[in-house]
């Protein structure tokens, strides 16, 4: 008999129950394809999101360390009447020595001057006979110095002095780095939207296959929460696994990716530290991606039957 | 208990029922009868919520079934115990399993005593493992009985539970129904067994109704 065979602890006891009696989870009945696709699904997105994520830290961190290592220096430059510019130079370092947030200052010499033209003129260049600006290199300190009130002494003090702290080169770089870590986020959230997509498709696919089922729940009186529960906990679980399958091969995937070169953006892709934690959230994500579309999709059938 | 005041039911415009007026009170034991088609499913349906009527009023347990929310409803199934034409089980649960559905599904704990007595009392103890499926008809509508009644519901209503058994099936069937009726179980099974009306008449002191031209009347003289 096959129900012998289904449960060999029948032919011993014969009155012993099946595994999970009661249990509320298997009042519908598995179906292998639709698990399996909601599962392989999952898997993938998850994946996917890992790639997005990095991205999106790794832009994050590359903007950071891009505006950190500008705006730690700024340049200071007079153009002066070579007989003023002594005196202003003097007056500019008086101001930047008490300037708060200013760690140092150094005066660029001629030697220096002439490494920075070189690309440009060659190494023959009679620097003496220029009537060059003068260039102060400016170190702040972390918290940094405030860049419009300096700018007003120096005006009213020395005229010939323009302060440049490398905003306008930062400003542009930041941005990019930004709206690329945007456009990750954007793309997690897009993963999650095609996610939620997917299993409303699944879950309208098993609600369909199970229609006498849930016909058989309402007649002994189940109410639609408990109904939409027993589809809920399955997909929700299905995702879960999926995803943190998924999860787990991007991740392995980041841990073994080889490293390009010393400096420049792709060394940056990846999880660093505490980042990889975040990876983690996928799973979670996932799962309740799957139960929030399960359950509207659940809801709207059982609303619609009567 | 159940109450139904002039409805009326149709299907897509097709008038089906037409000023229906009922009452299963407490205790009563109701049959209801006619032609096939002539709306005795349309009407049990009605009668526990399933349907809509298209017009008049419904109350059950003095609540009015208009406004009545799904919840609400399904809270009022457990007082309502149905016994399918078709049975209608989930056919990878065993037959105990199902026979325990309506504990399951409103979140319950089983009671298994009750369950195994239950099961004893319509003469399936020993099939409570096997699978809906592999049951005969007269061991699957016994098992819808229990089902219907493991609640200890106050009304059962019974929609064709002899349809697919023999005569001595649908004796047994039938006495396991008056049975519940002596302990204070209001019933009412629509049938067009005239057999087994009239054994029942000889048990318990039914009221026989019948659908005729849309409409429900009394038929006891006739039989």
């Amino acid at each position: 008999m096959s129900t012998l065979r289904r449960n060999p602890l029948r032919a011993l006891g014969g009155a012993r129950q099946t595994p999970g009696f009661g249990d509320a989870g298997r009042v519908v009945p598995a179906s292998g394809i639709t698990s399996l696709l909601t599962g392989i699904t999952s898997a993938v997105m998850a994946f996917l999101a890992v790639f997005a994520l990095a991205l999106s830290l790794s832009s994050g961190q590359l903007a950071q360390r891009w505006s950190a290592t500008l705006s730690q220096s700024a340049t200071l430059r007079i153009s002066a009447p070579p007989s003023e510019i002594g005196a202003q130079t003097a007056a500019v370092l008086e101001i930047l020595r008490t300037t708060p947030g200013i760690t140092s200052t150094r005066v660029l010499d001629q030697d220096e001057q002439r490494a920075l033209l070189e690309p440009w003129f060659g190494p023959d260049l009679p620097i003496e006979s220029l009537a060059l600006p003068r260039l102060i290199e400016i170190i702040e300190s972390a918290g940094g110095f405030d860049a419009v009130g300096l700018r007003l002494r120096l005006a009213s003090e020395a005229p010939g002095a323009v302060l440049d702290d490398h905003t306008r080169w930062r400003r542009p770089l930041v941005q990019a780095a930004a709206s690329l870590r945007a456009l990750a986020w954007f793309s997690v959230a897009l993963i999650g939207v095609m996610m939620a997509a997917m299993i409303t498709l699944a879950a309208g696919f098993s609600l369909a296959a199970n229609a006498p089922v849930i016909r058989v729940l309402r007649l002994v009186g189940a109410r639609d929460a408990f109904i939409a529960r027993a589809f809920t906990r399955r997909f929700a679980i299905r995702a879960l696994i999926g995803a943190a399958l998924g999860t787990g091969l991007g991740m392995l995937a980041f841990a073994i990716l080889p490293v390009a070169g010393e400096s420049g953006f792709l060394t940056g892709l990846g999880f660093h530290g505490a980042g990889w934690l975040t990876p983690l959230a996928i799973p979670v994500l996932a799962a309740l991606i799957a139960w929030a579309a399960t359950r509207t999709a659940a809801m709207r059938v059982l609303r619609r039957e009567s | 208990m159940i109450r139904l005041a002039n409805v009326a039911h149709d299907y897509g415009g097709r008038a089906l029922l037409t000023g229906i007026d009922l009452h299963i009170a407490p205790g009563a034991f109701h049959f209801l009868t006619g032609p096939s088609g002539a709306g005795k499913s349309t009407l049990l349906k009605l009668c526990y919520g399933e349907l809509r009527p298209v017009q008049g009023e419904i109350e059950l347990f003095g609540q009015s079934l208009r406004g009545m929310s799904r919840d609400a409803l399904a809270d009022m199934r457990r007082r309502i115990g149905v016994i399918h034409q078709d049975c209608q089980f989930l056919d990878h649960l065993t037959l105990a399993e199902n026979v325990a559905l309506p504990f399951v599904a409103t979140g319950r704990p089983v009671p298994q005593t009750d369950l195994r007595e239950l099961l004893a009392w319509v003469g399936l103890a020993g099939q409570a493992e096997s699978l809906p499926p592999t049951l005969s008809g007269g061991e699957r509508q016994r098992a819808a009985l229990a089902r219907a009644v493991i609640m200890s519901p106050e009304v059962v209503l019974a929609d064709e539970p002899t349809g697919n058994v023999d005569a001595e099936m649908s004796q047994r069937l039938l006495s396991l129904l008056v049975e519940l009726n002596r302990m204070g179980t209001a019933v009412m099974i629509a049938t067009h067994d005239l057999a087994l009306i009239r054994n029942a008449k000889a048990q318990v002191s039914a009221r026989v109704l019948r659908i005729q031209d849309r409409t429900l009347q009394s038929a006891g003289a006739d039989l």
